[in-house]
């Protein structure tokens, strides 16, 4: 049989109507990660013997009548700086490479008490990082669509693993893009929910003021389902917003009438590459036919956004990385004289260009003589653009735009050129400083038949309205139903 | 050149709570290495802080009674600095808005008082501690004390003499265990001092450059260590040379300070706002709550036991000093309703036993209630005084039931006068000579008679009725 062409949901229906048990499934992902993973590299710990033993655990509680959730018996796998107990969580560095933690984060014990099939753990940039999952210790994820290039990043196992059909659904997390931009470069769905709906307990922290954990799926539903399994208040989070969960039952419609998008005419201007343009703009007729109300406007603030994030970004994540000392856990250079030995060299071969650059940039804006021109400023900046997003939204429901400036880059073209890197965030990264909630859905394909997605933004906690909308276009248009060769082949 | 010495402290006080500042591990002293520690105060990659509120309590608490404004939107800041015994490798401490601003503590130094401000306090995490294994010649990390709350009171440099501090110190942690904010044990560090010495020209307005003493935690090292350092200080100038700011370590046993470090390739800790954790907004509500609930301090204590049970400024405060010694005062007091009695007993019997059995007041377990029956046992005539230091003796010490005790040992008061008088016949027929001395006028005479008498009756008897008959019988034999 085969389950490529179903979405998450349909397969945790089939096992209930025992059409499928969770061990069946389990096995057939198994060999599909066994079949391409060697060319994918979207994993870094496949548990193979662990995830039939849970399946079987999972299936007996399906049985029994214990089980009920809609995604039990489901296999699925996790971003690799999302703890799991007892299970290698490296955050795809060296500086991890033997940690296990000793406990589950959050959203890990949410999904295991759903019934969750943990396949493994998914490659990403070192320590979330990149955006292309080139800067792995465990070598770079390959693109589904196209191995040659890259999946994307920091999530880029996440995404390439549902595009493989190596998972059925995968959680990543987003940190400046992180999990919207490998979606649209792997031709898969996912939600960047609101700062403060996913509890962070438990995500190994790049940028603690910014990142959040979200699903990624074969279509925006299974998204919705996952985000409404993982989210909601905890108390281990400070930031975990109280009192908030999110209520899907209205989005499952094909009717956008009354829907106000707005559309930023920043984010369509130099910079951006036709081939992405030209599928997003098509995504924004389609949405108009379905009843939405489009309107362009002019949001420039946004343009400040990439310096903004990457000061508050490196400042935050050169405190969170200190803990990796070479004392307590992790790797530790043997031999070493004296104590700033073990630190100079555990520290300089633990981690890879791309954390030490932004480690040292990091320590720089919060260095004393610094901190005012840099951090401070950057923190007021942020301020503005979080003001000028609640202004828009005074206006429009949602905002629309594209996600990355191109489709998915040969691997190794742009790693010498960081700074050509870091522009790839630039219509990302303005949500994760305003604490919004985006969603990325596949709308065409680019040059080299590259998928290309699109992006909606809402307000605060307003997910429910932005899957309305991407649900809505997923029932008209077949994008996010397309298989790379890789998987056709395998049929 | 005379000069003035000017000092500076920065106290930390380990608070009482029962968990620790960002998780629920506990704040007790001690315990095997490593086993008071979880993932989140052991710095496990992915966890949170939560914070506890208690601290927060605490801080309002030692923010009042040292007269400070309370900052009423707080934040966190990150400490950044690589250390072993700080597994987050940045310290969770307030740097921007601490929770207590200008605040000042009174002092009385030989009758002249004086106020010592107080910069700010403000609220931190405790780091683990090294262990330097000799045998192994390795050094090791107990996280049992990471996370562990902290309040770092920071002084003005108001202080002019090692006196000042050390009377200053003492109200401060006076003032911290009457307040159940931190049992300030300076033996296990729960209360320490980072001491910033100058001195200056006297009557210079611009202090001159200072040396820091980090962690001491004893009072007399502290006095001997400011003492030695303004001497040290003023030959380095005297001789034309400049003092280095630095921070020195004190050795109690040499009686003499070494440099550690120099302070002026200071650290950069690259402070920022703490992202884990929301900041805390302190309403009125919060503040008149604690308010409220304030215990009473020691010296409206002392004033209060003046006025209202008539003791002495002196007995007031000696009573005062600790605060389980006042409590069982009051309590004794209340019960009994005799407290100037209650005075005598905790002042005497109560503190004679603590130090001849070197007894601290916090392991103090005597009950006011067997005091206060005590007590009630001599004015209802039923013991005598002296028998009444034995009972207390025994209450202390095992903890007995006073009336229990006097029955089981035969101790109730003799008050019977024809037993009575029966011994001091004997008493007198036994000491011709006492009898000789009294009439030959030797007053003195009299009192061995009692004393004759009351050891015949095994101390028990009533004082004023063996008075009584003795009197009756030798004005009968010195007629």
């Amino acid at each position: 049989m085969d389950f490529s062409t179903k979405t998450a949901l349909e397969l945790g229906q089939m096992i209930k109507n025992k059409e499928v048990s969770s061990v069946e499934l389990t096995k057939d992902f198994l060999a599909n990660i066994k079949k391409t993973d060697e060319k994918i590299n979207a994993y870094i710990t496949v548990l193979e013997d662990e995830a039939l033993a849970q399946a079987a655990a999972v299936q007996a509680k399906i049985d029994s009548g214990e089980l009920t959730a809609p995604l039990a018996g489901v296999p699925m796998a996790i971003k690799d700086n999302i703890c799991t107990k007892d299970i290698l969580t490296t955050c795809g560095s060296k500086m991890l490479y033997n940690f296990k933690p000793v406990y589950n984060a959050t959203v890990t014990e949410r999904l295991l008490n759903n019934g969750a099939v943990v396949l493994g753990k998914l490659n990403m940039d070192e320590f979330a990082m990149g955006g292309s999952t080139e800067t792995s210790y465990f070598g770079a994820a390959h693109n589904p669509f196209d191995p040659e290039r890259v999946t994307g990043g920091s999530s880029g196992g996440s995404a390439a693993s549902i595009a493989a059909d190596e998972c059925a659904y995968s959680l990543g997390s987003d940190t400046g893009g992180s999990i919207r931009q490998p979606c649209s470069f792997c031709g898969v769905s996912g939600i960047k929910p609101t700062y403060g709906a996913v509890s962070r307990f438990g995500l190994v922290a790049f940028a603690s003021s910014l990142d959040q954990i979200g699903p990624v799926g074969r279509d925006i539903r299974d998204c919705a389902e996952v985000l409404s399994v993982i989210s909601g208040h905890d108390p281990k989070d400070s930031t975990s917003v109280k009192g908030k969960t999110f209520d899907f039952s209205q989005s499952f419609t094909k009717d956008l009438k009354g829907v106000k998008i707005g559309l930023p005419t920043n984010y369509f201007g130099k910079g951006l590459d036709e081939d992405v343009k030209k599928p997003v703009l098509e995504a924004v007729e389609t949405l108009k036919k379905l009843g939405a109300q489009v309107e362009e406007f002019e949001m420039s603030i946004v343009d400040y956004a990439i310096p903004t994030y990457y000061v508050l970004a490196c400042a935050e994540a050169s405190s969170n990385l200190s803990r990796y000392d070479g004392i307590k856990y992790g790797y530790r250079r043997k031999d070493c004289e004296d104590l700033l030995d073990v630190y100079y060299t555990s520290r300089s071969e633990g981690f890879g260009m791309e954390v030490k650059r932004r480690i040292m940039l990091g320590s720089f804006v919060l260095s004393s003589g610094y901190y005012d021109a840099y951090y401070n400023k950057s923190l007021k900046v942020r301020g503005l653009i979080k003001k000028s997003f609640d202004q828009a939204f005074n206006d429009y429901d949602m905002i629309i735009s594209p996600v990355a400036p191109t489709v998915a880059y040969k691997i190794g073209e742009n790693s010498s050129d960081p700074l050509k890197m870091y522009l790839g965030d630039i219509y990302t990264v303005s949500v994760n400083l305003a604490g919004l909630p985006g969603v990325s859905v596949p709308c065409g394909f680019g040059k080299g038949d590259m998928p290309v997605g699109f992006q909606l933004i809402g307000p605060a906690f307003s997910e429910a309205k932005l899957v309305k909308a991407a649900y809505a276009f997923q029932q008209s248009t077949d994008f996010h139903t397309k298989k790379p060769a890789i998987v056709k082949e395998g049929n | 050149m005379n000069y003035q010495t000017v000092v500076g402290l920065e106290v930390h006080v380990e608070l009482s709570t029962k968990s620790k500042i960002f998780c629920s591990c506990t704040t007790e002293f001690g315990g095997e290495p490593n086993t008071h520690v979880c993932p989140v105060c052991s710095g496990m990659p992915g966890v949170l802080p939560v914070l506890n509120k208690k601290v927060v309590d605490f801080a309002i608490r030692a923010g009042l009674a040292t007269n400070c404004e309370i900052t009423r939107y707080n934040k966190f800041d990150r400490k950044n600095y690589f250390y072993p015994d700080l597994p987050k490798a940045y310290q969770v401490s307030q740097l921007y808005l601490p929770i207590c601003r200008n605040g000042k503590v009174e002092i009385e130094v030989e009758g002249k008082k004086k106020y010592i401000g107080i910069h700010e306090i403000h609220m931190e995490e405790d780091a683990g501690k090294l262990v330097h294994d000799p045998w192994d010649d390795c050094t090791l990390v107990d996280y049992n004390r990471c996370g562990v709350p902290l309040l770092e009171i920071v002084s003005e440099p108001d202080f002019r003499s090692a006196d000042e501090v050390i009377a200053y110190l003492t109200k401060l942690r006076e003032t911290m265990m009457y307040l159940g904010v931190s049992d300030c044990k300076m033996q296990e560090g729960s209360m320490r001092a980072d001491v910033n010495i100058s001195v200056m020209p006297v009557g210079s307005a611009k202090f001159g450059t200072r040396t820091e003493m980090k962690n001491m935690n004893s009072f007399k090292a502290i006095y001997r260590a400011i003492n030695y350092e303004a001497k040290r200080q003023i030959e380095v100038l005297e001789n034309g040379g400049r003092v280095v700011q630095e921070t020195r370590r004190w050795d109690d046993n040499k009686d003499a300070s070494f440099a550690m470090r120099s302070k002026e390739n200071a650290q950069d800790y690259r402070y920022f706002p703490e992202p884990d954790l929301l900041p805390i907004e302190i309403g009125d509500d919060w503040i008149k709550d604690t308010k409220d609930n304030m215990p009473e301090l020691p010296e409206a204590k002392r004033k209060r036991y003046m006025s209202e049970f008539g003791l002495s400024e002196y007995d007031a405060s000696v009573i005062t000093a600790e605060r389980q010694v006042a409590y069982i005062f009051e309590d004794t007091a209340a019960l009994c309703g005799k407290p100037k009695e209650a005075a005598n007993y905790v002042m005497g019997e109560l503190m004679r036993l603590m130090s001849e059995t070197g007894t601290l007041a916090e392991e103090l377990e005597i009950e006011p209630r067997k005091i206060a029956d005590i007590i009630k046992l001599v004015s209802d005539g039923k013991i005598n005084r002296s028998v009444a230091k034995e009972v207390f003796e025994a209450v202390f010490k095992k903890n007995v039931d006073p009336e229990k005790y006097i029955e089981e040992n035969n101790l109730a008061m003799v008050d019977d006068t024809a037993l009575v008088e029966e011994v001091v016949a004997k008493v007198i027929a036994d000491n011709p000579k006492s009898i000789d001395d009294l009439k030959a006028g030797k007053e003195k005479a009299k009192g061995f008679l009692v004393g004759q008498t009351m050891k015949a009756l095994k101390g028990k008897a009533n004082p004023q009725t063996v008075n009584k008959v003795l009197n009756e019988k030798l004005s009968e034999v010195l007629k």
